[in-house]
């Protein structure tokens, strides 16, 4: 196969075009009657070119594309399962495509039932009381909740709590959020089982504190036993819990994390609820939070009331912390997957993750090493080949899946491990992917021991060969302008 | 294996601590640090004049696998950075010890009886 690497801007040819535009489904406007003053004086810098140049470029440009309709994705923590057509269909309906959020609320009564029902479907699955579906991502969702935490506390006169207590094992956005939200980060250490240490814990608690977040199962796919006595512990201490929703795809529908003592919690619905996600999003955090905690959720804010959908602006919210309602068809598509479940499938879901991801761990650990044996819940965590002596790394075992045609799963987290490799099957796998997959990473660690160079030297087969990562960190070439830059320069050495 | 050097003290976030004279010391990275993880991409290091405080971050190492906080094992003002860092980072993978990241006035030299010697050090950097 020849690789193909051309920009669309680079085909242009003068006066060459190819274009249909769709009829406006808005009428009563001409472009000329806009004022002089907003028309353009220049021609478009766009491409000149047939529509066969567009069609061969774009199909060309998708071959070197992989997402999970072109194979398996087993990137721990991302929950990268199937995204079912159905969830496209619908949010392409022109009824939910061609509305605007600045439209009376009278006439989107449509999109707002949608919204006002997936918060209670939220708030049931997850066993808090109410919803903003308008954080745009989870890390978003993160500060949301986190800056309900800390307006919890100002708005009962307590400016002490300025202290976040994470876990060793919690995903870099939970530190790096609390820091966001002008708060302090707190980190306490993982027991040998890959768990909260309760000993640790307690000596982080104080006065000073203003809450916990914690991820469960965690980032080593390990249900924390301990959590109802760290919930008591934190509430004890006068902090608030936060559950980041990461990993809610393991526990749904068996358990809840409002049943747990968690206060906020935010969910990921580009992962649990199988909205496409990968190369940026869009995603979709909502966060949902207790009874008392209803009052600070951002605006704007969707209630319903006989029969009708309102939009209003609380005083009493933390603000706004969006445009508008947040990605208003990444919910479309989590609210027509919750229902086209149902409650049975739903709760069947987490335990045929979870079944993959055990499989793959009890498969795999006579020739990859197994830190924290036992059951695992929706994901596994090895550190490295088994066989430590060939000198190949987690780096190269990755490098290598891709010439099998794998995407390669986490690799580096949680920093637990030197050589973390974090697997994630999800549910929507077949037994013969996963059969395949397993004969790959072992057939990987048999070549590690006899052809150290192949794996070290991987990929061989992929468009793009082994990456200087040093050079890609410190020499960063991020436009079109800066490549022709560089390709002069190097030409005239 | 990696390198552990006699007459250096060490933390347990795997700085090393070199004593110059007086109260002067030079502060880096440990060779284990170095080769845990793995190509030092950027050092992201604090001003001359900073206070840096015991147990606190004071900067922090990025490599193409992760960033890393790291943490002052002595309190007292920087009074020097190393500046050859800033364009070459991978100075450290090649000799964490030759390639100090702070020169530091220390406030109170007895700290240093809290950090590990080379026997200590190499028990917790296998």
């Amino acid at each position: 196969m020849v690789t193909y690497d051309k920009l669309i801007f680079e085909l242009s040819a003068p006066g060459r075009r190819a274009y249909s535009l769709p009829k406006p489904f808005v009428k009563g406007y001409a472009m000329t009657e806009l004022p002089a003053a907003l028309r353009r004086k220049t021609d478009l810098l766009l491409p000149e070119v047939s529509e066969l140049d567009v069609t061969r470029h774009y199909s060309n440009i998708s071959r070197k594309n992989f997402g999970i309709e072109t194979g398996f994705y087993p990137l721990g923590s991302c929950t990268m399962k199937y995204n079912p057509k159905l969830g496209e269909e619908i949010a392409a309906l022109p009824g939910f495509a061609n509305i605007h959020p600045l439209q009376p609320a009278g006439s989107v009564q449509g999109a707002l039932m949608v919204y006002d029902e997936l918060q209670k479907l939220l708030a049931e699955i997850s066993g808090l009381a109410c919803f903003s579906l308008n954080p745009y991502a989870g890390a978003h969702g993160e500060l949301v909740g986190l800056m309900i935490m800390k307006a919890y506390h100002e708005r009962r006169g307590d400016w002490r709590r300025t202290k976040v207590i994470v876990p060793d094992s919690a995903h870099g956005t939970n530190p790096a959020s609390a820091t966001v939200a002008g708060m302090q980060a707190v980190e306490i250490r993982s027991n040998p089982d890959g768990r909260v240490d309760l000993a640790a814990l307690k000596a982080a608690l104080g006065d000073d504190i203003a809450g916990m977040m914690l991820t469960n199962p965690n980032t080593l796919g390990m249900f924390e036993n301990d959590i109802c006595e760290i919930t008591r512990l934190v509430h004890e201490a006068g902090g608030l819990m936060y559950y980041d929703g990461a990993n809610l795809n393991a526990i749904l529908g068996k358990a809840r994390p409002g049943d747990m003592g968690f206060d906020i919690i935010h969910i990921n619905l580009h992962k649990t609820f199988a909205t496409p996600h990968g190369g940026g999003g869009p995603g979709s955090g909502p966060v949902g939070v207790t009874r008392e905690l209803c009052e600070f959720l951002p605006n704007p804010q969707v209630k319903a009331s006989d029969g009708h959908y309102y939009v209003f602006e609380s005083a009493e919210a933390i603000g706004r912390i969006s445009a508008f309602y947040g990605n208003f068809r990444v919910w479309l598509k989590a609210y027509v997957y919750i229902l086209s479940l149902g409650r049975e499938n739903l709760k069947a879901l987490g335990g045929l993750a979870t079944l993959n991801a055990n499989y793959v761990k009890e498969s795999l650990k006579d020739d990859y090493e197994l830190p924290i044996a036992g059951v695992c819940m929706h994901e596994c965590v090895f550190d490295g080949l088994k066989d430590k002596s060939t000198g190949v790394r987690t780096l190269d075992v990755a490098k290598r899946l891709l010439d099998y045609g794998f995407h390669a799963p986490t690799i580096y987290f949680p920093l637990l491990f030197p050589q973390s490799i974090m697997i994630e099957p999800t549910e929507t796998e077949s037994k013969q992917t996963l059969d395949a997959f397993i004969a790959t990473m072992i057939k990987i660690a048999r070549e590690a021991a006899e052809t150290p160079e192949l794996v070290k030297t991987a990929p061989h087969t992929t468009p793009i060969s082994r990456i200087d990562e040093v050079m890609a960190a410190k020499k960063m070439i991020l436009s079109y302008k800066d490549y022709l830059e560089d390709r002069d320069k190097q030409g005239e050495n | 294996m990696s390198t552990v050097l006699a007459g250096l003290k060490y933390s347990e976030s795997h700085e090393w601590v070199k004593i110059i004279e007086g109260n002067i010391v030079l502060v880096g990275i440990t060779d284990f640090a170095q080769s845990q993880l793995g190509a030092i991409v950027f050092v992201d290091m604090p001003d001359v004049g900073a206070k840096i405080v015991a147990e606190d971050e004071f900067g922090a190492v990025e490599s193409v696998k992760a960033a890393s906080d790291l943490i002052s094992p002595v309190t007292g003002t920087v009074i020097a950075v190393n500046e050859d860092l800033v364009g070459e980072p991978e100075l450290i993978n090649e000799d964490a010890y030759g390639a100090w990241i702070l020169k530091v006035a220390v406030d109170d030299m007895s700290e240093l009886d809290n950090l590990l010697d080379k026997a200590g050090y190499e028990k917790i950097s296998k």
